[in-house]
C-alpha cells in the first residue's frame, strides 16, 4: 500500500467550518441574481470602512482556515513496515508556522528578549541567573551589544518587505484587471468600486507591513514574548483566531434553524403556538445564561471523560468539547433572533400580499416559504453578523469562568485566562494578555465595522 | 401686496430638480392651491418655503420673502420665530403629526408658549379657546386627552388648533384632508375656510383633489415636472382650464355621464426628475405637440378671456382644445341574469375583545352586523363606505380570508362558509381580489412572473413551465404590460403598473368575481383612469363580476351598476347606481354624497354631516346613524329599523325614508 507522508483528518468542527463556507459562497452566487440583495451588497462595498473592516476580516478568515486543515504526519519507520502515524493533529497554519512551534523556551520571556524572564541556577554556578534563551537571539552569539541594532534591521527588513509584497500585489491585481477586460463601465458603479478597492489596497497596505514584521522579528526572536510553559505567545494568539471564529460562526449555524424556525411559526400560525413558543423562549432567557452554560458544559465534560474510546487523538476531544460549546451556546442564543424575527412576521403576515396568497389558497408553509422568509433575510443578515462578535467575546468570558473550551485547545479565552494570574506577578507579564487583547480587539472591531455597514445597507429606512 | 412671494425657487437633490424654478405669490386672505400629481413637486415647495427639506435637498436658486423678508437669507433662529409664528403648517396624516406620549393640551401650550409668551393658565385658557375654535365639543376636556383618545378628524383639528395658536398669517395646508373621510373632509375643509375668512389668514392649500381646489381656492396653480405651467382664478380655470395637462386632468375624472365609456388618459408618466428637459416637460404626453415645443421650453402666455390671471406655460395659442369627455353608452353590461353569482345573507364578522389576565371575553367588535348582498355575473356592485364601517372586512369574509361569525356566503350556488379550508381551494379560482396598496400587494422579493404565476402553482390549473410562461406573457399583455417585464422586481414598476400587476394575477386563475377593495385609492387621478378603464374593458371582455368596495363616489357613479351603503357594519341603503345615487333616501346615503366636494364648486344644501361615526364595539341603540342624523327622533332611538322596500331593487333601513 501506499503511505503518504502526512495523513488528512477531517474534525467535526472543520468539517462543519467548511460546510458553511460553501453554504456562504452558494448564497453569494445566488445572491448575485437577486436585484435587491445585490443593491443592498453594492451598498456596502461602496462603503470604504466596511471594505476595511472586510478585509481584516478576510486574513482572519484565511488564518482560521488554514488552521483547519488538519494531517497526522507519517512518523519515521524503517522501509517496508506499515506507516505509523502520529498522534498529534497538525495543521496546515501549524507546518506555516512550524519555526513558530517547536522553537519553545522553558518558561516566561519578555517581547524581543534574548534572555529568560526568570532567574535560575545556572549549571556549574552558584549564583542565580537569567540564563539565555534557547532560541530567542541564539543567532546574536555572546555579542550582545548588537541586540537594539539586530531589531531596527529586521524590522526595516520586514517592513520594506511589507511594502515590496504590496506593490507586487497591486501589480498583479492591475495585470488581472486589464486583462478581464476593462471593466471601465461609466457612471457611479465605477466610482463605487474604485472607492472600494482603494479601501482594500490601503488596508492592506499595514496588514502586509505587520505581517513582513512579525516574520522578519520572528525569524530571530519571540516577537509576543513566551509563556509560563516557553510557548510563543504570536503562535498561540493566531491559533486562537480559529476558536473564535469557529464558536462565532457555528454557533450561528446551530441556533439559526431553531430561530428561524420557530419565530416564523409563532409570528405566522398564532394562538396557542405562539403562545408555547414564547413560553419557552422567555423561560430560556430568564435563566441566568452564564449559569446555564456552565451546567451544560460541565455535564458535556463529564460525557467525554467517560467515554475515552470515542476519540482516537486528544485533539478530537478538544474539538468535541468546542463543538458542544457551540452547541449549548447556540441554544441560549437563539430567543433574541426568533424573538424579532416573530415581531416582522406579525407585521408581514397582515400585508396584502400573504393575503393574496392565501386568497389563491396557497399552503400555510409555502406562504411561509415564499412570502415571509426572504422577507427576514435582511434581519437574519444582520443579526448574524452582530451576533458574531458578541460570541467571540462570550467565548473569552467563558473560558475565563472555566466553563469555556477545553484547556488544550487555544483561545483568546484561555490566554487570558493563564495570563490574569500573571498580572499580580511583580514584575508583571503583560504580553500574553496583550496580544490577546489586540488580536481579539481588531478581530471583533472589524466585525462590528463590518456589522454597521451591513445594517446601514440593508436598512430600508436609510437606502433612500 | 402679498404676503408671500416665491420667485423662481428650485431646489436640487444630487442631480435631480424636483422643484424647478417655480414662482407665485399669494395676498393676505387668499387661498393659493397647488395642484400637482405625486411627484409633481409640490410637498418639497412648502418644505422649501419653510426651510425643512431633508438634508440632502439644497435651495439652488430664487428667493422667498415673506412679508418682505427674504426667509432663504434668514439665520436659523430667525427662521424658528417665522415657523409657528408667521407661517403654521399642517401636515396630511393626523395619525403621525401629533406626537402620541404628551396630551393635546401640552402640544397647544407649546405651541402658544412659543410664539404667544403665554405661560400657565392663562396658556391653558387659550388652548382651550383654540380648540373651540376648531370646532372640538367640550374643549377643557379635550386638553388632558392624548391623540389616540381622539378620532382622525379630531386630530387634524388638533393640528390646525396647534398651527393658529402662533396667529400665522399664512397657513401651509400640505394635503390636510387626504387621509380624512368625505364627510370629515368636509368638516375640516369648512372650517379652514372659516378661520381664512375671520382672520384674513392666506391658506397655501397642497392637494391633488379637483374637487377640494373647486371648494376652497381663489386661484390654481397646476404643477407638473416640478414646474408650474397653468395659474389661474379658479373660476376662469374650471371653466376654461388652459393648459393641455389640467384639461386631461379633468377629462380623466370618472363621473356618471362617462359611463361605459373611457376615460381620458394620459400616456406615458411624468418625467423623472434627473431628466434635462429641451423643450416643454409635458412635450412626451401632449397631443398637440408642435416642434417647438421639443426644442424651447414655453414661456408664460395670458390667456384671453372674461377674466384676467390665468397664465399658462404653453405654445398653443388660445385655449387649450378641449377633450371631449367620452359620454358613455350607459350601462353596456348584461341585464340582470336570472341567478345571482354571489348571494351574501346575513353576514357577521365579530371579532372578540378580551380583558384581564384570563382572557375572558368581555364583547365583541361588530365589524360586520348583518351584511346581505346579491351580485349578478358579470355586473359591478359597489360597496360604499366611510373607513371603519367594515367593508373592507366584509369583502375578505366573502372571500374567506376572514371566517364569518354567522351567516352564509353562496357563491355560484356553492355554500362557502361551511367549507374547510381545504374544501374551499377548489373555489378559489372562481373569485379573486384586488388590494388597496399596490406597493404592499406584491411580494418585493419575487419576480413579476412568478407573482402572477402564483394562483396557477397554487391551484394547479396550469402544469408545465413553457404552457405557464405562455399564460402568465399573455396575462400581462391584457392588463397593458409588456410580456417582457416578467423577470422584473415589483420595485421597478410605478404604483399604477403594480396594480395592474395585481390584476393580472388575479385574472390568471380565470375568476368569475373579483372583489376590488379600493383598488385606485392609492393612485394619482390619471393613473385611476387608466385602471378604470381597464377594469371596465375586462368586464366586457371576461364577464366578471365586480365586488368594488371604496369611498369614492366618483368611481362608484361612474363604475358600478348597483351600490350597497354601508354604515357602522350594517347595509342602510341598496339599490341601483341612479336609484341610491341620484334618489337617495337614507339621510346618510345623503349626506355622504353631498359631503363630496365637487369639480363645478357647487354646494349642495344637505346638511353636513356633525361628528364621527361611533365605536362598532359599542354602537348606539336604536338605529346606528340616530346620533348623526338630522331627522331622528324617539323612534329612531327604540330599535333599528327594518328594510323598506322602494322599487324593485331599491332597499332603505330608516323609518323615515
Amino acid at each position: 500500500m501506499t503511505a503518504f507522508a502526512i495523513q488528512p483528518v477531517a474534525l467535526w468542527s472543520d468539517a462543519l467550518l467548511f460546510v458553511l463556507i460553501s453554504v456562504i459562497v452558494a448564497l453569494t452566487l445566488w445572491a448575485r441574481r437577486q436585484g435587491a440583495l445585490r443593491e443592498a451588497w453594492a451598498r456596502v462595498a461602496k462603503n470604504g470602512v466596511a471594505m476595511a473592516a472586510a478585509t481584516v476580516l478576510a486574513v482572519f478568515v484565511l488564518i482560521g482556515l488554514l488552521d483547519s486543515l488538519h494531517y497526522r504526519a507519517r512518523l519515521e519507520a524503517p522501509p517496508g513496515a506499515t506507516a505509523r502515524y502520529a498522534v498529534e493533529v497538525n495543521s496546515a497554519l501549524d507546518a506555516l508556522l512550524s519555526e513558530l512551534r517547536l522553537r519553545a523556551e522553558t518558561t516566561y520571556s519578555a517581547p524581543l528578549a534574548t534572555h529568560l524572564f526568570a532567574r535560575e541556577a545556572l549549571e556549574n554556578s552558584t549564583q542565580r541567573e537569567f540564563p539565555r534563551l534557547r532560541y530567542g537571539g541564539a543567532h546574536l552569539g555572546d555579542n550582545l551589544s548588537g541586540h537594539a541594532l539586530d531589531i531596527a534591521v529586521r524590522v526595516s527588513r520586514g517592513l520594506a518587505g511589507g511594502v515590496v509584497a504590496w506593490i507586487l500585489l497591486m501589480l498583479l491585481a492591475r495585470r488581472m484587471k486589464v486583462g478581464a477586460g476593462a471593466p471601465c463601465v461609466p457612471g457611479t458603479p465605477l466610482r463605487g468600486q474604485a472607492m472600494a478597492i482603494r479601501a482594500v489596497t490601503i488596508t492592506l497596505l499595514p496588514i502586509l507591513l505587520l505581517f513582513g514584521v512579525a516574520i522578519s522579528l520572528g525569524g530571530g526572536y519571540h516577537v509576543f514574548g513566551t509563556d509560563k510553559v516557553g510557548q510563543d505567545v504570536l503562535y498561540l494568539s493566531l491559533k486562537a483566531i480559529r476558536t473564535g471564529l469557529l464558536i462565532g460562526t457555528l454557533t450561528t449555524l446551530v441556533m439559526l434553524p431553531a430561530a428561524l424556525l420557530l419565530g416564523i411559526l409563532a409570528g405566522y400560525v398564532g394562538g396557542w403556538v405562539d403562545d408555547l413558543i414564547q413560553y419557552v423562549y422567555t423561560t430560556l432567557s430568564s435563566i441566568p445564561g452564564v449559569l446555564l452554560i456552565a451546567a451544560a458544559v460541565l455535564m458535556m465534560q463529564v460525557v467525554i471523560d467517560t467515554h475515552p474510546d470515542w476519540f482516537a487523538t486528544s485533539a478530537e476531544r478538544a474539538d468535541a468539547r468546542l463543538l458542544a460549546l457551540c452547541l449549548i451556546l447556540g441554544m441560549t442564543s437563539w430567543t433574541g433572533v426568533a424573538r424579532l424575527l416573530r415581531g416582522e412576521t406579525l407585521k408581514l403576515r397582515e400585508l396584502e400580499f400573504v393575503q393574496a396568497a392565501q386568497a389563491f389558497g396557497v399552503g400555510s408553509f409555502a406562504i411561509m416559504r415564499r412570502h415571509i422568509l426572504p422577507n427576514l433575510m435582511h434581519i437574519v443578515l444582520i443579526s448574524l453578523v452582530m451576533d458574531f462578535s458578541g460570541l467571540v467575546l462570550a467565548e473569552a468570558v467563558l473560558s475565563y469562568v472555566g466553563v469555556g473550551v477545553d484547556p488544550t485547545t487555544i483561545s483568546f479565552g484561555t490566554m487570558i485566562n493563564t495570563a490574569r494570574m500573571e498580572l499580580a506577578r511583580e514584575p508583571m507579564v503583560w504580553w500574553s494578555l496583550l496580544a490577546a487583547f489586540s488580536f481579539m480587539f481588531a478581530l471583533v472591531l472589524a466585525a462590528n465595522l463590518f456589522a454597521d455597514a451591513v445594517r446601514d445597507a440593508f436598512d430600508p429606512r436609510s437606502s433612500a | 401686496m402679498s404676503i408671500l412671494a416665491v420667485t423662481d425657487l428650485t431646489i436640487q437633490i444630487g442631480a435631480a430638480r424636483p422643484v424647478d424654478g417655480i414662482s407665485f405669490d399669494i395676498a393676505p386672505g387668499e387661498c393659493f392651491a397647488l395642484l400637482g400629481e405625486s411627484g409633481c413637486g409640490k410637498s418639497m415647495t412648502a418644505l422649501g418655503i419653510m426651510r425643512l427639506l431633508p438634508a440632502a435637498a439644497l435651495v439652488a436658486g430664487g428667493a422667498v420673502a415673506f412679508e418682505g423678508d427674504d426667509l432663504l437669507a434668514l439665520p436659523e433662529s430667525g427662521m424658528r420665530d417665522v415657523r409657528g409664528g408667521g407661517i403654521g403648517m399642517i401636515f396630511q396624516e393626523p395619525a403621525t403629526s401629533l406626537n402620541p406620549v404628551l396630551t393635546v393640551g401640552r402640544q397647544i401650550v407649546e405651541a402658544l408658549e412659543l410664539h404667544a409668551g403665554l405661560r400657565g393658565d392663562a396658556a391653558r385658557a387659550r388652548a382651550g379657546e383654540l380648540l373651540d375654535q376648531v370646532g372640538i365639543p367640550d374643549p377643557l376636556r379635550r386638553l388632558d386627552e392624548y391623540p389616540f383618545q381622539l378620532s382622525g378628524g379630531l386630530r387634524q383639528r388638533v393640528m390646525i388648533a396647534i398651527a393658529l395658536a402662533g396667529a400665522p398669517r399664512l397657513l401651509i395646508a400640505d394635503e390636510p384632508t387626504t387621509a380624512l373621510d368625505v364627510t370629515i373632509q368636509a368638516q375640516v375643509l369648512d372650517l379652514l375656510d372659516d378661520l381664512r375668512r375671520e382672520q384674513r389668514m392666506a391658506l397655501l392649500l397642497i392637494t391633488h383633489d379637483l374637487g377640494v381646489v373647486a371648494r376652497m381656492a381663489d386661484r390654481v396653480g397646476v404643477m407638473y415636472a416640478g414646474q408650474l405651467v397653468e395659474v389661474a382664478p379658479r373660476r376662469a380655470f374650471f371653466a376654461h382650464p388652459g393648459h393641455p395637462y389640467s384639461v386631461r386632468l379633468f377629462a380623466a375624472l370618472p363621473e356618471a355621464e362617462r359611463r361605459g365609456g373611457r376615460l381620458a388618459t394620459i400616456p406615458g408618466s411624468v418625467p423623472a426628475a434627473d431628466v434635462r428637459h429641451e423643450g416643454c416637460r409635458f412635450v412626451a404626453r401632449c397631443s398637440e405637440v408642435m416642434p417647438v415645443c421639443r426644442t424651447v421650453p414655453p414661456p408664460w402666455r395670458e390667456v384671453e378671456s372674461d377674466q384676467p390671471g390665468q397664465r399658462v406655460r404653453c405654445f398653443l395659442p388660445g385655449a387649450a382644445p378641449v377633450v371631449a369627455p367620452t359620454v358613455g353608452a350607459g350601462d353596456t353590461a348584461l341585464a340582470a341574469a336570472s341567478k345571482p353569482l354571489l348571494e351574501v345573507t346575513d353576514l357577521q364578522v365579530h371579532f372578540p375583545i378580551r380583558r384581564g389576565i384570563l382572557q375572558r371575553v368581555v364583547g365583541a367588535v361588530r365589524a360586520v352586523d348583518g351584511v346581505s348582498l346579491q351580485l349578478m355575473p358579470g355586473r359591478t356592485l359597489a360597496l360604499v363606505g366611510e373607513s371603519g364601517c367594515g367593508k373592507t372586512t366584509a369583502g375578505k369574509a366573502m372571500l374567506q380570508l376572514l371566517r364569518p361569525t354567522a351567516g352564509s356566503v353562496l357563491l355560484d350556488g356553492a355554500e362557502l362558509t361551511t367549507r374547510s379550508t381545504a374544501e374551499l381551494r377548489p373555489l378559489r379560482a372562481k373569485m379573486q381580489m384586488v388590494f388597496q396598496d399596490p406597493f404592499a400587494s406584491l411580494n418585493p422579493r419575487l419576480r413579476i412572473g412568478d407573482i402572477i404565476a402564483e394562483g396557477m402553482q397554487a391551484l394547479g390549473t396550469l402544469g408545465s413551465g413553457s404552457d405557464r410562461a405562455a399564460r402568465v406573457g399573455i396575462l400581462m399583455e391584457q392588463v397593458g404590460l409588456r410580456a417582457d417585464m416578467v423577470s422584473r422586481y415589483p420595485h421597478e414598476f410605478s404604483g399604477g403598473q403594480r396594480q395592474r400587476i395585481a390584476i393580472a394575477r388575479a385574472l390568471a386563475v380565470n375568476p368569475q368575481l373579483l372583489i376590488c377593495d379600493e383598488p385606485t385609492s392609492a393612485l394619482d387621478v390619471s393613473v385611476q383612469a387608466q385602471i378604470l378603464n381597464l377594469l371596465s374593458d375586462l368586464q366586457g371582455e371576461l364577464k366578471l363580476a365586480y365586488l368594488f368596495i371604496t369611498h369614492n363616489i366618483a368611481v362608484v357613479d361612474y363604475l358600478a351598476h348597483a351600490v350597497a351603503v354601508m354604515y357602522l357594519g350594517r347595509v342602510v341603503e341598496r339599490g341601483s347606481a341612479d336609484e341610491v345615487l341620484r334618489h337617495a333616501r337614507h339621510p346618510y346615503t345623503q349626506a355622504l354624497l353631498a359631503a363630496v366636494p365637487r369639480v363645478d364648486g357647487a354646494r349642495s344644501e344637505v346638511p353636513k354631516l356633525a361628528g364621527d361615526m361611533p365605536s362598532p364595539a359599542n354602537p348606539p341603540a336604536g338605529c346606528h346613524f340616530h346620533p348623526r342624523c338630522p331627522l331622528a327622533d324617539e323612534a329612531c332611538r327604540r330599535s333599528y329599523p327594518v328594510e323598506t322596500l322602494f322599487g324593485a331593487t331599491h332597499a332603505v333601513r330608516c323609518i323615515k325614508a
